[in-house]
């Protein structure tokens, strides 16, 4: 009895004696607290306010009255964008591009990086890198300025089919030379960029394996196979989570440029949608909900996929 | 001695496999160079090449009739100008912010003593899997008052919570722990202690920190398309794309010329010309920090 009592208050003292240092930790890092001060404010700002800002997707927002003076109208911007005739099309066009992007942009640059590991020289690998990742840093405003003068009537693209004794094609006017010219420069100007972080994986594989995989008459095919590849596996499904998660992510800025008036049937995206139907039109409930619709969307990619390679092969985000 | 023949042999074998395969991986990269590269030079043989002689696909690997008419045009235009200025100020002021508050918050959460580090760093990496959306972002600057300032351009995009991830790994993984012990055994505070050793010690991070901020900068243009409306305020690639893509700005530009053929064949050659104008500055830069690049995104692979 006497004996737990004793015990008792040892241990309670023990927690004053810890929660008092608990706050006498904090107080004496409270320099540290104030340099995380500025990206906390921030992303409480910019980040957090906006999402308490979807609220008006259930709204009818009016300006004057504020976030929390318009009326409530439940889900009827959600009905109004499924019921609209736009809806399917978008859904189409959002999916189709980013699920072709994803296929076709995301083996390139792995086979990229085993073909730059594999080269000899190392003057000349250097020099490889250094030209593939600089498509990189071109802006997108240049890039769809390139695609536009390349791909127009009297373009370089189409002297190329006259010389092979083609038919000029207007690009640009047309629906389905959308898609392809979207991925086609996306895969130009990313694939070298997107190899960094596999030749990273590769330089750290040991020596040690490829001698010994040698030593067994293994090929420089078969070392590819039976080496390299097992070591950017865990990098490449962590990059393929992220890419599926954010599949309907798909980059405003470049599609918003890209588009003209004649490739609009296949060229109008969830996001430019979103774009129009918000700061064009000033529709700001409705948008927000179109937009809200698309990140919920994502959200559960994101994790039913991170759910799925985790069970697959052990490696997640989380 | 026969199994030694044997062992050369089949040595001998294997190499002249891999040779095969070093050709091959020489040739298709040699290939990918000049689909990359070639893009590029012909933008920058075209940008002063004659434009009937591009209509006729007449250019190819060298320049032809060169003309110096597009980038005499170019150079006239006040708001070429105007752009290149602002883009440079929103550039070095929007930098500056988004280091310092990246930095800083990094290096917090980089130690381990800092109470509530977890739940700080998920609030920062939840807003990458979820966010408000354009509307309700674009509500916000508009009700801080930022419309038609250069803040809008900077404070929503003060801090990309990838570099923070980034900027943490590096400090945690090169910042010795006793380090930080002796400093605070000395009584230095954690201030004193972040700007007179962390900093000193972290310059590759800093450049790593400065150039993915600053080409960020010098490249976007949507948050300028949704937040500026005042002409004077555009930067670089606002106009960017109203000559190469709107064909707007470049009216102005061949006011003077009076048929309708000699104005759209002018307006071509000032479309290559800005294109390589507005990348000088990255063209002239990148070679030489590329390796920080690089390193960026290596230290983030690893975390990642």
């Amino acid at each position: 009895m006497e004996l737990a009592k004793k015990a008792n208050s040892v241990i309670d003292s023990h927690a004053k004696v810890k929660r008092g240092l608990k706050i006498k930790k904090i107080f004496s890092n409270y320099q540290l607290y104030l340099f995380l001060l500025p990206a906390l404010i921030y992303f409480i700002v910019f980040h957090y306010l906006p999402m308490y800002g979807i609220l008006i997707a259930f709204k009818d927002f009016v300006a004057t009255k504020g976030i929390m003076g318009s009326p409530w109208v439940g889900f009827k911007h959600f009905g109004r964008f499924f019921e609209s005739f736009q809806f399917w099309t978008l859904i189409k066009n959002t999916l189709g591009l980013s699920v072709v992007q994803l296929i076709v942009g995301f083996p390139l640059p792995i086979f990229l990086a085993l073909m730059l590991n594999q080269i000899r020289s190392e003057k000349y690998k250097r020099f490889v890198q250094t030209v593939v990742y600089a498509p990189h840093f071109i802006s997108v405003v240049v890039l769809a300025g390139m695609i536009f003068v390349f791909f127009s009537n009297n373009g370089l693209i189409n002297n190329i089919i006259l010389l092979f004794g083609g038919d000029p094609i207007s690009f640009m006017a047309k629906p389905e030379w959308f898609k392809p010219l979207y991925i086609a420069s996306g895969v130009w100007q990313e694939t070298g960029w997107a190899a960094i972080i596999y030749l990273a994986a590769l330089a750290g594989v040991s020596p040690e394996l490829h001698e010994a995989a040698v030593m067994d008459g293994a090929n420089k095919w078969q070392r590819i196979f039976h080496v390299d590849i097992p070591a950017i596996m865990p990098t490449a499904v962590i990059l393929l989570i992220l890419s599926v998660g954010g599949i309907m992510n798909i980059g405003f800025e470049k599609a918003y440029l890209l588009q003209t008036p004649m490739n609009q049937p296949s060229a109008e995206i969830i996001p430019t949608y979103v774009y129009k139907m918000g700061l064009q039109q000033a529709q700001y409930s409705f948008a927000a909900a179109v937009g809200l619709f698309n990140a919920v969307i994502n959200l559960i990619l994101l994790i039913a996929v991170n759910k799925f390679a985790k069970k697959l092969s052990g490696t997640g985000l989380w | 001695m026969s199994l030694l023949a044997l062992k050369n042999k089949k040595i001998t074998r294997r190499s002249k496999e891999d040779r095969v395969f070093d050709i091959i991986n020489v040739f298709l990269t040699a290939m990918i160079l000049i689909l990359v590269v070639y893009p590029l030079y012909f933008i920058v043989i075209a940008s002063f090449s004659d434009p009937n002689m591009i209509y006729e696909g007449k250019v190819w690997l060298l320049p032809k009739e060169i003309t110096f008419e597009g980038y005499e045009r170019i150079f006239r235009d006040s708001k070429i100008w105007l752009g290149y200025k602002n883009s440079i100020i929103y550039t070095v002021v929007g930098t500056f912010v988004n280091v310092a508050f990246t930095l800083m918050a990094a290096y917090a959460l980089s130690r381990k003593d800092l109470y509530g580090r977890n739940v700080f760093m998920f609030l920062f990496l939840m807003t990458m899997f979820f966010s408000g959306g354009l509307i309700p972002t674009y509500l916000v600057v508009k009700n801080l008052g930022l419309l038609n300032t250069m803040w809008a351009l900077i404070l929503p995009k003060a801090v990309a919570v990838w570099n923070v991830i980034v900027a943490k790994t590096y400090f945690e993984t090169s910042i010795p722990n006793e380090l930080l012990e002796a400093a605070k055994m000395d009584g230095c505070s954690d201030a004193k202690f972040f700007a007179k050793i962390v900093l000193p010690l972290s310059k590759p991070i800093v450049a790593v920190m400065v150039l993915f901020y600053a080409v960020g900068h010098w490249n976007s243009y949507f948050d300028a398309l949704i937040y500026l409306n005042n002409e004077n305020l555009y930067p670089l690639q606002l106009i960017l794309r109203n000559i190469l893509i709107q064909n707007q700005a470049s009216t102005m530009m061949i006011s003077d010329l009076d048929s309708l053929a000699a104005k759209q064949r002018v307006s071509e050659l000032i479309k290559y010309g800005v294109i390589i104008v507005a990348s000088v500055p990255l063209l002239i830069v990148y070679p030489f920090v590329q390796k920080y690049f690089v390193k960026g995104v290596m230290i983030g692979g690893i975390k990642g």
